[in-house]
């Protein structure tokens, strides 16, 4: 068993990231999550493991330093909240363009705009569209406890090398500042340079005689060459949809009606759903956890065996549209939402539950 | 026929002076004849070459003319969004402190769009080396008013000179840079004439040794011509850029060893 801490969902992904073996951090400070640099900082990994961790003045160079630092083969990762995150999407466009691998960690706050600094789950379109302009997407890992904030740290690097793709953690302010027990996993060498180089062949670490000179690039004037990288990318992401897709579901053998939840909202369901059995209504629950790719089948079967479903996100109606597209026949579905930085209470869920899909 | 022979008998190792440096491709270069950025290229593989450290050297290009610069040297390299080549270099230079790291970047790169990169990796010291290509222009997107257009000047967004008034005064970046702790040369060059063209190169050497004492950044500004952008031959182009450009940026070291220069009364026209 590793080793037992009761700690931030912030601090969990900060010090999981010194463990996975990250050379690099990079970031800007931004509620809620800036505990992530500052158990950094304070956690001076540079000592512990060589890691640089710096303090960038923006976003947008944060995202721009990750480029660089994967652009020669390095584990790096930033994370921000809401309007950092918006800053970076051309960052996060180039460097699916280019095929680097990167992790970012978004602590969703309520917006648009300055919003508010209270969790939200209204960046979902954003993280699993692409954000950024061009036709990408990230793998969005959607963590539901401080287990998982560090968990998907470790997950997140070993699927953004094996895919060279920018990987996102959707958190939200109320996972990355609750505490909770975590079992931290054992720390894992950071790479030597040599092995950097011989594990990254395509990364840019100096021109040796024997080779050519490699460019990191995303620019591709002819379109033709741009289409077969579109291609390239577009193949790269059918792989991921058939070997990536990960979801977990709860109480849903015998279940007549399901939730369909991720991050925080799922939490909020599972005691929903315990109010719910407390009243005879044989309700489960279905949380993706990758949200690209996206459990399209794994809905597409539930949905027959049950009498209606009731979608729970805090934002206006988001994953609902995937879940839509899920379906292959005509099924019950509906959207409950609270936003603005609103948690909903598990009551009003199963108020929901009652008023929109039984009793609708 | 016999001219031929002799030609080719004069073609021989021993009698070579100078070369292209196998540290550029052997492909024909995408800029406008007459341009500087050719020259720069030139000069700067050069200096690696001399050093002998292209294997331990990663360069970062611009959004800009420049942009396929990765092409024509033969160096491992990468291509940044507009603007960000600082922030690559500063991860790229941190997370692999013995490499030698520099960026390339027009004005509209470096003091527009770049201007927080370009500001911050130059005040927090970081140890590469930035060159800078002021063409006081867009070359790359049709010869738009850049930060750095004289006023007056004409571009397609200033079709009738650029009013200082409305569209603010153009930004010496290289002063600026000069006045933070984190720079340690900083110096202006041109590539116009031969003479020129030693300077800036003997400048490049001094910026790649510093990055072996782990000083700060060397920071050094070409003043160069585009013709095209200027629509002006290239031959009027680099009589108008000693007129005009080098009066408002005159030429010279500005920074030496962390200390700032005196200024000099710098005249720099042509065979100086
Ligand atoms: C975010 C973004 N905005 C605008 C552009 C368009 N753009 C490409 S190059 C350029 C200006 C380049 O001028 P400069 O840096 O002076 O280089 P030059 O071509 O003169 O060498 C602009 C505005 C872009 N590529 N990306
Ligand atoms: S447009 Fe100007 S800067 Fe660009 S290649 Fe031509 S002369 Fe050079
Ligand atoms: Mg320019």
């Amino acid at each position: 068993m590793g080793e037992l801490r009761l700690m931030k969902g912030n601090e969990a992904v900060a010090e999981a990231a010194i463990r996975a073996g990250c050379d690099g951090y990079f970031g800007y400070p931004i509620t809620p999550q800036s505990e992530i640099m500052e158990y950094l900082m304070v956690e001076k990994p540079h000592e512990r493991t060589g890691m640089v961790v710096l303090q960038a003045e923006s976003e947008v160079a944060s995202i721009n330093m990750l480029y660089g630092g994967a652009g020669t083969g390095k584990m790096v990762m930033t994370s921000s909240s809401s309007p950092g995150i918006s800053l970076m999407q051309e960052g996060i466009s180039y460097m699916a363009g280019a095929e680097l691998p990167c992790l970012i960690v978004n602590v969703v706050r309520g917006g648009p705009g300055l919003g508010t600094i209270q969790p939200s789950q209204a960046d979902y379109f954003q993280a699993v569209k692409g954000g950024g302009h061009g036709d990408y997407h990230m793998i969005v890992l959607a963590p539901a406890s401080v287990q998982e904030m560090s968990d998907f740290v470790k997950l997140g690097f070993d699927l953004a090398f094996k895919y060279r793709t920018p990987v996102l953690i959707l958190s939200d302010g109320a996972i990355g500042q609750m505490m909770e027990k975590v079992e931290l996993f054992d720390p894992i060498p950071r790479r030597t340079n040599e092995e950097v180089i011989r594990q990254c062949p395509w990364a840019a670490t100096g021109k040796p005689k024997e080779r050519d000179h490699i460019i990191i690039t995303s620019l591709d004037l002819d379109p033709a060459g741009q289409e077969k990288i579109n291609l390239k990318l577009q193949a790269k992401y059918r792989q991921m949809k058939k070997d990536e897709v990960r979801f977990e579901m709860i109480q849903c053998e015998d279940a007549e009606y399901i939730f369909i939840a991720f991050g925080l909202s799922a939490r909020i369901c599972q005691k929903a759903m315990d109010i719910a059995r407390a009243k005879n209504i044989k309700v489960g629950l279905f949380r993706p956890v990758t949200l690209f790719p996206f459990p399209a089948k794994a809905i597409a079967e539930i949905s027959k065996k049950v009498k209606g479903m009731l979608v729970v996100e805090m934002n206006a109606g988001q994953m609902i549209e995937d879940v839509r597209l899920s379906l292959d026949s005509p099924q019950k579905v509906e959207h409950y939402g609270r936003f603005g930085g609103i948690i909903p209470a598990p009551d009003e869920v199963v108020s929901a539950l009652e008023q929109q899909i039984i009793g609708g | 026929m016999e001219e031929q022979f002799a030609k080719l008998d004069i073609r021989k190792d021993e009698n070579i002076v100078y070369k292209r440096t196998p540290l550029l491709v052997d492909r024909p270069l995408s800029y406008c004849p007459g341009c500087g950025h050719g020259t720069v290229h030139r000069m700067l593989m050069e200096t690696l070459e001399e050093m002998d450290i292209q294997d331990k050297t990663i360069g970062i290009s611009p959004v800009g003319c420049s942009v396929l610069a990765y092409d024509f040297l033969n160096i491992d390299m990468l291509g940044a969004a507009h603007g960000r080549a600082p922030a690559l270099a500063t991860a790229i230079k941190r997370m692999w402190p013995d490499k030698f790291v520099f960026t390339y970047q027009g004005d509209g790169d470096l003091a527009a769009i770049g201007t927080a990169e370009t500001i911050h990796a130059c005040n927090r010291g970081e140890n590469f080396v930035i060159i800078f290509i002021n063409n006081g222009i867009y070359g790359m997107t049709g010869g738009q008013m850049a930060p750095t257009t004289l006023p007056g000047m004409r571009s397609s967004t200033s079709p009738y000179g650029r009013d200082e008034k409305t569209m603010g005064h153009p930004l010496r970046m290289t002063e600026l840079v000069a006045q933070l702790p984190g720079t340690y040369f900083v110096t202006r060059q041109a590539v116009h004439t031969p003479n020129h063209v030693r300077r800036t190169k003997k400048a490049l050497r001094k910026a790649f040794e510093n990055q072996k004492l782990n000083v700060g950044i060397s920071f050094i500004e070409v003043v160069s011509n585009c013709n095209s952008g200027w629509k002006m031959t290239p031959v009027n182009s680099n009589k108008w850029m000693e007129d005009n450009m080098f009066p408002y940026y005159p030429l010279g070291d500005i920074k030496v060893d962390g200390k700032i220069v005196e200024p000099k009364a710098v005249t720099a026209k042509a065979g100086e």
